[in-house]
């Protein structure tokens, strides 16, 4: 109970710290926000379940005014704001990679973690985040994914990464992945 | 980490936050459910006037938080002359300005002690029916707590990274980040497992 609950704080307390630090966004030269990385590591990491909790636990702090997203912003503003909807896709995201990186067992960590990562982190979180666009935008759902399409490749990286630093935390600290337990 | 409360101090700070945050929603879903570019136009004025009522200060400051959107009203104009759909385009921009204004405004006007003091009434309900809400109210104030020492983490671990390397350090640090902070919540557990756990409260006056 306890481990669990300081675990789901901690990793929010991640997912925040990575959209704070600017120096940490650099990967290949390309500068992307690691947030959503975060996000994608606390469901790889902690599972389904917890690494969901995570990312509600960021989301709340944000709602109650702390400036926890990239860039320094948060606040109620941002629930209305196009991007809203990837927010509520950060939960999703969080949960389906959680669920994928337990039931696949086949291949090596890092494949998996990347794999899941791909399908929860840009399929299911693309899918949120679209549908909350067309409707603060005021756009057809097509309209939507293709503004949306130019940060696919940063994201693709970013799944990339996700299973690289799993696969590096599941050798250095093997009880670690707690989504495989 | 300083919230997003406004430090000047208005009228609308004394408001109760639970009377904002019950308004919010409906005003807001009125702003999405009109279509009149003149009724929108009125809403934002108001909205502006509100912010006004704290002064110049607090109305620059909410102007700042707004920043954010020019990118997207730089694409809706963009989008709308193309298509010649003028004002369609103008009430898309003037929903998105007066909705997220008005968020804000809460925002800005509601401390966050008065904030979580919503959050705990809003769970009170849940604790009724054996959840255990404690555990919701330690996790934020751990948050708070932890989120800047993972920040000052990344900084040290950077440092040491170019102590021992010509390149910059890149995504191979959130590795030691991620398992410090796996650490940390080993050794957080542990401490409040030793001083009763988070499920027993500690008895008035002895906190």
């Amino acid at each position: 109970m306890e481990r669990n609950m300081t675990q789901i704080a901690l990793f929010a307390a991640l997912i925040a710290a990575l959209g704070l630090i600017p120096s940490l966004t650099l990967a290949f030269g390309v500068p992307i926000t690691a947030q959503s990385m975060g996000v994608m590591l606390a469901g790889a990491i902690l599972g389904a379940r917890r690494g969901a909790l995570a990312v509600l636990l960021v989301l709340a702090l944000v709602a109650l005014g702390l400036p926890l997203l990239a860039g320094g912003r948060g606040g109620l503003g941002v629930f209305v704001s196009p991007t809203a909807g990837f927010l509520a896709g950060w939960l999703a995201a969080a949960f389906v990679i959680g669920l994928i990186v337990k039931r696949l067992r086949a291949g090596p960590l890092a494949v998996t973690v990347t794999l899941a990562s791909v399908v929860g982190g840009i399929g299911v979180m693309y899918a949120f985040g679209i549908l909350g666009m067309s409707i603060v935008l005021d756009k057809t759902l097509a309209e939507c994914a293709v503004l949306v399409m130019a940060f696919v490749p940063g994201d693709i990286i970013k799944a990339v990464l996700t299973g690289l630093i799993t696969q590096a935390l599941a050798r250095s600290r093997p009880a670690s992945i707690l989504s495989r337990h | 980490m300083i919230s997003l409360t406004s430090p000047v101090e208005t009228w609308a700070h004394r408001i109760p936050a639970g009377a904002k945050l019950l308004a919010l929603p409906f005003l807001t879903l009125a702003l999405f459910l009109t279509g009149r570019p003149w009724a929108l136009a009125a809403a934002l004025l108001v909205i502006v006037l509100l912010y006004l009522s704290g002064g110049a200060a607090f109305l620059r400051q909410g102007a700042g938080h707004l920043r954010m959107l020019w990118p997207f009203l730089l694409l809706i104009a963009v989008w709308h002359s193309l298509t010649g759909q003028m004002q369609a385009g103008l009430v898309v921009a003037l929903r998105l300005l007066a909705a997220l204004a008005l968020a804000n405004f809460v925002t800005m006007t509601t401390r966050l002690s008065d904030m979580i003091g919503v959050l705990t009434w809003l769970l009170a309900p849940l604790r009724r029916i054996g959840l255990p809400t404690r555990a919701v109210e330690l996790a934020i104030a751990m948050v708070l707590r932890f989120t800047p020492m993972l920040v000052e983490n990344g900084h040290r671990l950077a440092m040491s990274w170019r102590a021992r390397s010509r390149r910059k350090p890149g995504w191979r640090i959130v590795v030691p980040m991620a398992a410090l902070a796996l650490d940390d919540a080993d050794h957080v557990a542990e401490a409040l497992r030793a001083r009763g756990g988070i499920l027993n409260d500690i008895p008035d006056g002895r906190s």
